[in-house]
């Protein structure tokens, strides 16, 4: 039962961190532009200077971060063809719904489909 | 949709699935942590499979950061989600696994769920700029076909 708990809980960390993780990161990497371009006028030094001072950058990575080291923890206890494919899934579902309210994508049927096309399919792996 | 482009997200696709496998195989060494060793887990990262995992990883994150920067989340994550289908054909054709008829639908749907977003446009709101409405996403999607 232990295990059991460790390995969801854990799995519900990696989900709600990496979850918040991307969608600061995405935010983060929009402000600074499109970076082959930006290497390409102004150097890559500009480029690691302008993603390195992005407070939304920093709190991508803090969450990130602790999206790391819950997947080490939830590995230490089940194997990743459990861990790996129930996390991804569920973030893909996840990432949608938060892209959408917080990033304003337009996340229309054409994702939607392929959101749960593509957690179907990874549950299906771990089947 | 460059050629660049494509090379980025199968940057992402590779490192991940290398990363995550390499992660896992030094993990089983490490063996399990409970909340009473908890500062294991910061020792975990100095064992060589767990280190190389975390150089792919690296890997992964700068293509990553690289794709985020042109495109949509909701169009990066399931256009990189290639690697599940990469790891099971590693597991089939490299060890030699037996793959049943489930994961093989598995393998058909995300391919599917790829093909479909990269289909559509890649961004379709950018902070930087003004918001871009429905009719410029349609007209950059028609430009790209």
């Amino acid at each position: 039962m232990t295990k059991e708990i460790y390995t969801w809980g854990a799995i519900s960390a990696i989900v709600i961190a990496s979850c918040a993780g991307d969608v600061l990161l995405s935010h983060a990497m929009k402000q600074v532009g499109d970076v082959s371009e930006l290497w390409r006028r102004k150097g890559l030094m500009t480029v690691i200077g302008r993603i390195l001072r992005n407070p939304w950058f920093i709190g991508g990575v803090l969450c990130m971060t602790i999206a790391f080291y819950s997947l080490l923890f939830a590995l230490s206890w089940e194997d990743v063809s459990l861990v790996g494919p129930a996390a991804a899934a569920l973030s893909f579902v996840a990432n949608a719904v938060a892209a959408k309210i917080f990033l304003h994508e337009r996340v229309d049927r054409r994702r939607w489909i392929a959101a749960l096309l593509v957690a179907g399919g990874v549950l299906l792996l771990a089947a | 949709m460059t050629s660049s482009k494509y090379l980025v997200l199968a940057g992402v696709t590779v490192c991940a699935a290398a990363g995550d496998s390499l992660l896992s195989r030094g993990m089983r060494e490490v063996g399990n942590i409970s909340f009473h060793h908890l500062p294991s887990i910061i020792v975990a990262i100095l064992n060589p499979w767990v280190a190389l995992g975390i150089i792919f990883l690296l890997g992964f994150f700068a293509s990553y950061m690289t794709a985020l920067s042109w495109a949509d989340l909701t169009y990066v994550l399931p256009a990189t989600s290639l690697g599940c289908v990469l790891l099971a054909l590693i597991a089939r054709f490299v060890l030699h696994e037996q793959i049943s008829v489930t994961r093989w639908l598995g393998i058909v749907l995300i391919s599917a769920g790829v093909g479909f977003v990269t289909r559509g446009p890649e961004l379709t709101h950018d902070p930087s700029r003004k918001t871009i409405s429905p009719a410029s996403t349609q007209a950059l999607a028609a430009r790209q076909k």
